[in-house]
Formats: structure tokens, C-alpha cells, sequence
């Protein structure tokens, strides 16, 4: 499958990355040859086999319900480019 | 001719499991904490850390799919659902897109008030993912920012997904009801609206019966439903609201994108929010982090043998087993597991059930409602209220002291021979009884004649004067004596 200018525009307004004409340009170009590169694996016969859903073969990994300690708040808040000592600062967030 | 209309209804129930710690990590889920002092590096998705399924939080959920008649898939993995908001701090929700722990089960509703017909509520598939955080509008600190707090990010919830199977705000209404109390009855959630433990998700169209046939219109999905009555409200509202359009519009299902409109309550309107993006937007994968479960078909079985009575099983038992109506049944259900186990050990221990079920509906209930406690919390045991209903078989207590009884040992705390003796009730013996009866009859020839000629209502009178003077007496025996000597004499 081919990549167009417009798959690149929709993946990056949903990824939110604001991209210029020649990055659009060179991203079309790039994703095209990786997306072509792995699709290679498409002429395997795949005729009976069960998809993957994982690359390792471990199932049923589980934790116990146990509370243990969470991080001091000003460490929680310390990379926020923003916050008040109790919240994370946003931009207002529309229509909840 | 005017068109008519039926209302079409889904409901997507979101359900916070009842763990102590988060799903994929060892927070508190506690809610009402300072916000922002339960996260860690896992639920916050700080680089290189690494989720872990709560066992408990799976098997609540495998608990719930079985009693909500789920067929269980014996692989089921989680995937990334990717889109950015404030209150989602990994960019992407850990969810369940195509291989769901549970799938196409159903729910019975019925209404006691028989407004609809008992129908069976298709489920879709029940799945388990994480919560997301919560933006709060500080309006006193003048800043025109939202604040996040993320105490509930990576919060246990399963998310139960009705078919369009409801056709009527009464139907959508008893399906949350059942649900809840199912929910309740299992331990799996304590349900708390206010709390935001249930949410509700309302997918609402209209199929309209036209010259040309049925026509269906566009799909809304209304969201912020805070509570039962508003479910019903905003459903009522919005089908409303779909017709009128649909009569200037004429616009049809796949003629425009799904919708989402938020519940005003206070204004009693929907009002419309941003377009649904199509799931494929959101880009899921498996999530490399987490590896997938199985689960074996005796696993399974394993956890419908230990499943609770249920509910409906519930209702049906106290029915048809202990001839309790209908109606007693399902006051004493909808009361919840605790008060259904008091009635029953009343029940074992006095072998009434109905006198029991009636003690328990019209009393108790009141008292617990009245003081806002818990039948645990109430200080007549199950025991002593078998008592009351005893001594009163027994002819103990008079009926008439009964509610006395029930007022003194709810008051002190003590059992009913306590009470009896307190109340200076003892039991008149027959003959004393006839002579107070005699006495009576002796003083007023005017009644013993009106009886003789048939008026026998003419003893009312005396029955009054009879609890004057012994207040012990049983009103139905003094009447009965009365009749007696009158006619004989």
C-alpha cells in the first residue's frame, strides 16, 4: 500500500505534530519505504496460523492488589511545565 | 398524519471495580484523596515503566461477564487507545478493542409496575481498562487554566455495553436498576454516582414509521448523565428533540457523524459537543507492555459454581419457595444482600415468612430510611425480631402491643420477653376475661338487646371500655366473648 501526502497530514494532526510542506514532503516519502519494507512479510503464507497478539510467548502476568507507596506530589509535579503545587496547569479544557 | 415513533437505546456503563490498589500499579484508589498524591511512574507514563494486571481487578471483571451471561473468549489481550486530552497523561488509554474479556451476554429487566413486558437486554461485551484523570475549573484562583488531578488515572473500570435493546426511558431505567443491584449484590463496585464509581453513556436514535417505511435517525451519544432520573430525563428529551429535527431535516442514519451531546440537568437540555472520531482514529495496538490472558473453559465454570445467588434467582426463591407477592419480593431485593439475609434468618428462626417480610418492609425499612442506617447497623437483631413474630404466634403479645414491643426493644436494645415484662403485659386468663365481659354486658342492657336483634356491631363499644379497664386484653377475644354471652344471655 501506498503512502499519500494525505495519510501523513491525518497522522500527524492526530499525533498533534505540526509539520511543513517539505517535512510532509520527506515523511511521505520515508514512511512509504518503511511501510513498503515491512510489508515484504505480506508474501509469507500465513494460511492456518493464529495472529499474534504478543511478541513474547508469556501469558497471565499478574500483580497482587496490594496499595503500595506512590510518589511524593512535588516529584508527581516536578516535569510539568506547569502547576500550582497541587495541580497540573492546562490550557482550559473545553467542554469536559 | 402525524408520524409515530419508537426510541432506540443503548447504554454504555462504565463501573470502577472495587480493588485497593490500580490496575497496573500499586496506587491507592481511594477516593477523595489530596490530588495528585496517588500516582507513580506507571500510571502517570513516565518512560520505562512497566503496567501489571491486578488479579483482583481481572477476576472481579471474569466474576462480572459470568453473572451478566457473557460468553468468556479463552484469549483476550489489551490494546492502546491513542488520543490526546490534559486528563490522560500516557496520550493513549490501556483498553480492550478487539479480542474483549467478555462478550454477547444479556440482562433480564422487568417492571414492577408492569409498564413494560419482562425482556431480555442484550450485552454486547464487558471489558476492562483504565481510567483516565479529572480536569477541574478552579474559578477563585483567577487563572483561566484547568487543573488536572490524576489520582484516578490507571483506576480499574469495566465498561458493560448494552445492545439497542431498550426502547423507552423506563426500560433504560430498569436495565441501570438491575444492573446496579447485580453489581451490588457481587461486591464488584460499590456504585457510587456521586463518587463517579458508575457512569453512564446513553447512545440514543429514533426509528419512524413513515409512508416510505421505517427510517432511522442519525445516532446521538449523550454523555455526562449523573444520575438515574437524568439517564431517563435526557433520553425523553432527546427523542424529542431527534423528531423535531428529523421533521425540518429529514436527515437520515449515515446522513451525518455520530454526535455527542453533553446532559444539562438544571436546564433540562442536551446540548451538542464535539463529533465522534471513528474508532480507527484512535489507532489501537496491542499493547507491547502487557501480555495477553487465558483463560480455560474450567476456570470459567469455576467461577459460575462459586457465583453468588443472584438477584433474579433471589426474587424467584422468595416467590415461589417462601410465597412471598411479587411486590414483597422485590422491596426486599432491591434493599440489597444484608437486609434479604436478615428477612431470611427471621424467616428460619419463625417459620413466618410473610409476618417476617412484613416487619422487615413496613418497620425496618422505615427506620433505617428515617435514620439513615444500615440494617447491620440497626439494633434489633434478626434474632429478636423472630422472637417478636413468635410471642405474638404464640399469643404472648397481644397485636395490639406489638408495635410497643417493637418500639421498646429497638430503643433499649433488649429481647422480647424484656419487653413484654416492661410493658406490663400479661396474659389475661379465659375466665377472667369472661367475667370482665359479663361485667360489661351486665351495664349496658342496651347492647345485649341491639345484639339479640342482630346488630353485632353494637360490641364495638364495649371493647374500648373493656382496654379501659385491662389494658392486656386482646380487642379480637373480648369481641368474640362479648358476641357470645350477649346471644347466650
Amino acid at each position: 500500500m501506498a503512502i499519500t501526502r494525505a495519510d501523513i497530514e491525518k497522522v500527524s494532526l492526530l499525533a498533534r505534530l505540526q509539520l511543513t510542506d517539505a517535512e510532509v514532503e520527506t515523511l511521505t516519502s520515508e514512511l512509504g519505504q518503511i511501510v513498503a519494507y515491512v510489508d515484504q512479510l505480506s508474501e509469507v503464507d500465513t494460511e492456518g496460523v493464529a495472529p499474534m497478539a504478543h511478541a513474547v510467548e508469556v501469558n497471565n502476568v499478574f500483580a497482587s492488589d496490594e496499595v503500595k507507596a506512590s510518589l511524593p506530589r512535588e516529584q508527581a509535579l516536578a516535569n510539568a511545565p506547569s502547576h500550582n503545587e497541587r495541580g497540573y496547569l492546562v490550557p482550559p479544557v473545553l467542554g469536559g | 398524519m402525524p408520524n409515530s415513533y419508537t426510541t432506540i437505546i443503548g447504554l454504555e456503563v462504565h463501573v470502577q471495580l472495587a480493588t485497593d490498589s490500580k490496575l497496573f500499579c500499586g496506587c491507592s484508589t481511594q477516593f477523595g484523596a489530596e490530588p495528585n498524591t496517588q500516582t507513580c511512574p506507571v500510571c502517570i507514563g513516565m518512560p520505562g515503566s512497566l503496567p501489571v494486571m491486578n488479579r483482583l481487578a481481572y477476576d472481579l471483571s471474569l466474576k462480572t461477564a459470568v453473572a451478566l451471561n457473557c460468553e468468556i473468549p479463552e484469549f483476550t489481550k489489551w490494546d492502546r487507545k491513542q488520543y490526546y486530552y490534559p486528563d490522560l497523561p500516557k496520550g493513549y488509554q490501556i483498553s480492550q478493542f478487539d479480542l474483549p474479556m467478555s462478550a454477547s451476554g444479556y440482562l433480564e429487566i422487568h417492571d414492577e409496575k408492569d409498564r413494560f413486558e419482562p425482556k431480555r437486554i442484550r450485552i454486547t461485551r464487558a471489558h476492562l481498562e483504565e481510567d483516565a484523570g479529572k480536569s477541574v475549573h478552579d474559578e477563585q484562583s483567577g487563572t483561566a487554566d484547568s487543573e488536572i488531578d490524576l489520582n484516578r488515572t490507571g483506576t480499574p473500570l469495566l465498561e458493560i455495553v448494552s445492545e439497542p435493546d431498550m426502547r423507552s426511558s423506563d426500560e433504560a431505567r430498569a436495565y441501570l436498576s438491575e444492573l446496579k443491584l447485580l453489581l451490588t449484590y457481587l461486591g464488584v463496585s460499590d456504585c457510587n454516582m456521586q463518587e463517579g464509581s458508575l457512569r453512564v453513556d446513553a447512545n440514543v436514535n429514533l426509528h419512524i414509521d413513515t409512508d416510505d417505511g421505517k427510517i432511522a435517525t442519525p445516532i446521538v451519544e449523550i454523555k455526562n448523565l449523573n444520575s438515574f432520573r437524568a439517564v431517563e430525563r435526557a433520553i425523553d428529551y432527546e427523542a424529542g428533540r431527534q423528531f423535531g429535527i428529523w421533521q425540518e431535516t429529514g436527515q437520515k442514519l449515515g446522513e451525518s457523524p455520530k454526535q455527542t451531546r453533553g446532559w444539562d440537568d438544571t436546564a433540562g437540555i442536551t446540548r451538542g459537543q464535539r463529533s465522534k472520531e471513528e474508532s480507527s482514529d484512535y489507532r489501537y495496538f496491542p499493547d507491547p507492555d502487557l501480555v495477553p490472558i487465558i483463560v480455560t473453559p474450567g476456570q470459567v465454570q469455576e467461577v459460575k459454581d462459586s457465583l453468588i445467588e443472584l438477584p433474579a434467582d433471589l426474587r424467584l426463591r422468595l416467590t415461589n419457595e417462601l410465597g412471598l407477592s411479587a411486590y414483597d419480593a422485590e422491596v426486599l431485593v432491591n434493599q440489597g444482600r444484608e437486609v434479604v439475609d436478615y428477612f431470611l434468618k427471621v424467616v428460619e428462626l419463625c417459620n413466618d415468612a410473610k409476618a417476617a417480610c412484613n416487619w422487615v418492609t413496613q418497620e425496618i425499612l422505615r427506620v433505617l430510611k428515617e435514620r439513615e442506617i444500615t440494617i447491620g447497623e440497626f439494633s434489633i437483631t434478626a434474632v429478636g425480631l423472630a422472637g417478636l413474630v413468635q410471642a405474638i404466634a404464640e399469643k404472648k403479645l397481644p397485636k395490639t402491643r406489638a408495635k410497643d414491643a417493637f418500639e421498646l426493644m429497638m430503643a433499649e436494645g433488649i429481647d422480647i420477653a424484656n419487653a413484654i415484662e416492661r410493658l406490663g403485659i400479661e396474659q389475661v386468663d379465659e375466665s377472667e376475661l369472661e367475667s370482665l365481659c359479663q361485667e360489661l354486658l351486665d351495664a349496658n342492657p342496651k347492647i345485649v338487646a341491639d345484639v339479640q336483634s342482630g346488630k353485632h356491631q353494637a360490641v364495638g363499644a364495649l371493647i374500648g371500655q373493656a382496654k379501659k379497664k385491662n389494658p392486656n386484653v386482646d380487642p379480637g377475644r373480648v369481641r368474640e366473648i362479648c358476641l357470645k354471652l350477649a346471644q347466650q344471655g
